[in-house]
C-alpha cells in the first residue's frame, strides 16, 4: 500500500493531494502493466476502473467501418485514463490500446464512487481533477476541430 | 569604388529594397502534396546572401505575383537561399510549380530575427505547428552548432496527420539526438503511428524545462500560438521570454504601405518575430 501511495503522490493528477486522500485513492488499488498493442479496455464494455498511468503511452481509438481504427488522442505518464465510470451507463465510449510497454495503478471505480458519496472532502478533490481533466480534453478537442494547420492558416 | 571597402558591401550600400533581384532555381525538394522547397542562387551575382534566423523574403514570381515567405535555410550557409512554400493562393501555387532553371525575384532579407544567440545558458522551448517549422529550422540549426551553450533544448512539433509532418527525415534525426528532446504530435492518425496524437500545445505540459529559465520559440497558426502561451504562462514562462512568429498580410516589406499593421507595430519591420510581452494586447484581439 505505501508504494501505491507514494507512486500516486508522484503523479501530476494527485499534485497537491493530502496524504490522507491519497490514501483513500490507494484503498482497492493495484498496479497493472500492459504490453505494446494490449488493450488497456473496450468500447462498450463496463467502466469499472480509473487508470493512472505511470509510464508509457495509451491511445484513445474509436473504430469505424470505412476508415478502420482511428486514434484520436494519446495519454503519457501521470495522466488519467477512463473517465465514464463516474457516469451512468458506466460503459466505456472509445478503445484504449497501449503503444508501448504501460504502467499503470488501477483504482476500482465502484469503491471511488462510494468513497465520493460518503466524504465529500475526498469527493471535491477527486472530481476537481477530474474536471480538469475533462476541461484540458474538451479545450484540446475544440482546437483539434479547428483543423488549424488546414490552408491559409499557417 | 572606395578603398578598403570590399565589393560585396559596396553592393549591398547600393541595393534598393524595393527592387528584386533575380535569382535562380538551383533545385526544388517536394516536401508534402502541397509544399515545395526552393533553393535559388543569385542569377547576376556572387554577393553572400546575409541573413539570420527569423528573416524572410519577398519572393516574385514575374507576372504573377510577390509574397512574403520565411527562409528556412541554415543562414550561414549564404550562398544558396532555402524557402519552403506552401500552396495557398495564387502566386504559391505558381511557386510550388517552379523547376530547376526557372527565375524568381527575391527582396530581402527583411524582418527581425528569433536571436538565439541572446539567450545562451537557458533552456530553449521551440514550438511549431505544421508549415510554422519551416521559420524555425534556421534556429534549430544555429542551436545545433552551439548546443553546449545552452541547457534543455526541445523541439515540440504539431501536425494535421502523420502525412503531413514538415522535414520528416530530418525531425527523425533531430529526435535521434540525445541532446535534443523531439516530440511530435499530429490531430489525428491510424493505428499505424506509434507518436503522439492531441493538439501540441498537450506537449508543453509534459516537456522537463525550467520556467523561469527558459525562452519559448513561437510559428504556427495564430491559434496554435494563442495557446501555447496560455500553457507556457501556466508553467510559469514569462511573457518577456516567449518570442512569437507574426503574419500579416505584407505588401511592401520595409514599413512604408501600413498593410501588415498590428496594433501600433509593422510586422514586415517590427517583426515577424515579437516578443510576446510587446503584443499581448493585441494577441487574439480580432478587430486588429
Amino acid at each position: 500500500m505505501a508504494d501505491l501511495e507514494r507512486s500516486l503522490a508522484g503523479t501530476s493528477f494527485c499534485e497537491g493531494m493530502q496524504p490522507f486522500h491519497i490514501s483513500l485513492l490507494a484503498r482497492g488499488a493495484g498496479e497493472r502493466a500492459f504490453q505494446a498493442g494490449q488493450f488497456v479496455f473496450h468500447e462498450g464494455d463496463e467502466a469499472n476502473s480509473l487508470y493512472i498511468l505511470l509510464k508509457g503511452h495509451v491511445s484513445l481509438e474509436v473504430s469505424t467501418p470505412a476508415r478502420g481504427a482511428i486514434v484520436f488522442q494519446t495519454i503519457g505518464a501521470g495522466d488519467a485514463l477512463g473517465l465514464s465510470w463516474l457516469f451512468p451507463p458506466f460503459r466505456w465510449h472509445f478503445d484504449a490500446r497501449a503503444i508501448e510497454p504501460t504502467q499503470t495503478i488501477v483504482l476500482d471505480a465502484g469503491r471511488l464512487r462510494a468513497q465520493i458519496e460518503e466524504d465529500h472532502d475526498f469527493g471535491y478533490e477527486l472530481l476537481i481533477r477530474i474536471a480538469s481533466v475533462m476541461v484540458t480534453r474538451l479545450q484540446a478537442t475544440r482546437l483539434q476541430m479547428t483543423d488549424m494547420y488546414g490552408a491559409g492558416d499557417s | 569604388m572606395e578603398p578598403g571597402i570590399p565589393k560585396h558591401n559596396m553592393m549591398e550600400a547600393l541595393y534598393n529594397p524595393m527592387v528584386p533581384r533575380p535569382y535562380l532555381v538551383s533545385r526544388t525538394r517536394r516536401e508534402l502534396r502541397d509544399t515545395l522547397t526552393l533553393f535559388l542562387e543569385p542569377a547576376d551575382h556572387q554577393q553572400p546572401f546575409r541573413n539570420a534566423p527569423g528573416q524572410f523574403n519577398m519572393l516574385y514570381i514575374f507576372g504573377v505575383g510577390e509574397v512574403p515567405v520565411s527562409i528556412s535555410g541554415d543562414a550561414e550557409r549564404t550562398n544558396t537561399l532555402v524557402h519552403t512554400v506552401r500552396a495557398v493562393g495564387a502566386v504559391t501555387e505558381a511557386m510550388c510549380k517552379l523547376k530547376r532553371g526557372d527565375l524568381v525575384g527575391v527582396r530581402g532579407p527583411f524582418g527581425s530575427q528569433w536571436h538565439a544567440e541572446k539567450v545562451t545558458g537557458k533552456d530553449l522551448v521551440i514550438v511549431a505547428g505544421g508549415i510554422g517549422l519551416a521559420p524555425l529550422r534556421p534556429v534549430l540549426y544555429q542551436v545545433q552548432k552551439h548546443r553546449s551553450e545552452y541547457g534543455q533544448v526541445f523541439l515540440l512539433y504539431g501536425a494535421r496527420s502523420p502525412e503531413e509532418l514538415l522535414y520528416r527525415k530530418e525531425v527523425e534525426q533531430w529526435k535521434k539526438r540525445f541532446d535534443m528532446n523531439v516530440e511530435v504530435t499530429v490531430d489525428r492518425a491510424s493505428t499505424d503511428w506509434q507518436g503522439h496524437v492531441g493538439v501540441v500545445t498537450t506537449l508543453i505540459s509534459q516537456a522537463r524545462f525550467d520556467p523561469v529559465n527558459t525562452t519559448a520559440m513561437l510559428c504556427g497558426p495564430e491559434v496554435m500560438m494563442r495557446f501555447a502561451v496560455m500553457e507556457l504562462q501556466k508553467r510559469g514562462v514569462g511573457a518577456e521570454n516567449i518570442f512569437v512568429s507574426m503574419e500579416r498580410n505584407m505588401k511592401c516589406a520595409i514599413g512604408f504601405c501600413g498593410r501588415c499593421q498590428f496594433g501600433p507595430t509593422f510586422i514586415c519591420k517590427d517583426g515577424p518575430i515579437l516578443c510576446y510581452d510587446r503584443i499581448s494586447n493585441w494577441f487574439g484581439t480580432r478587430e486588429v
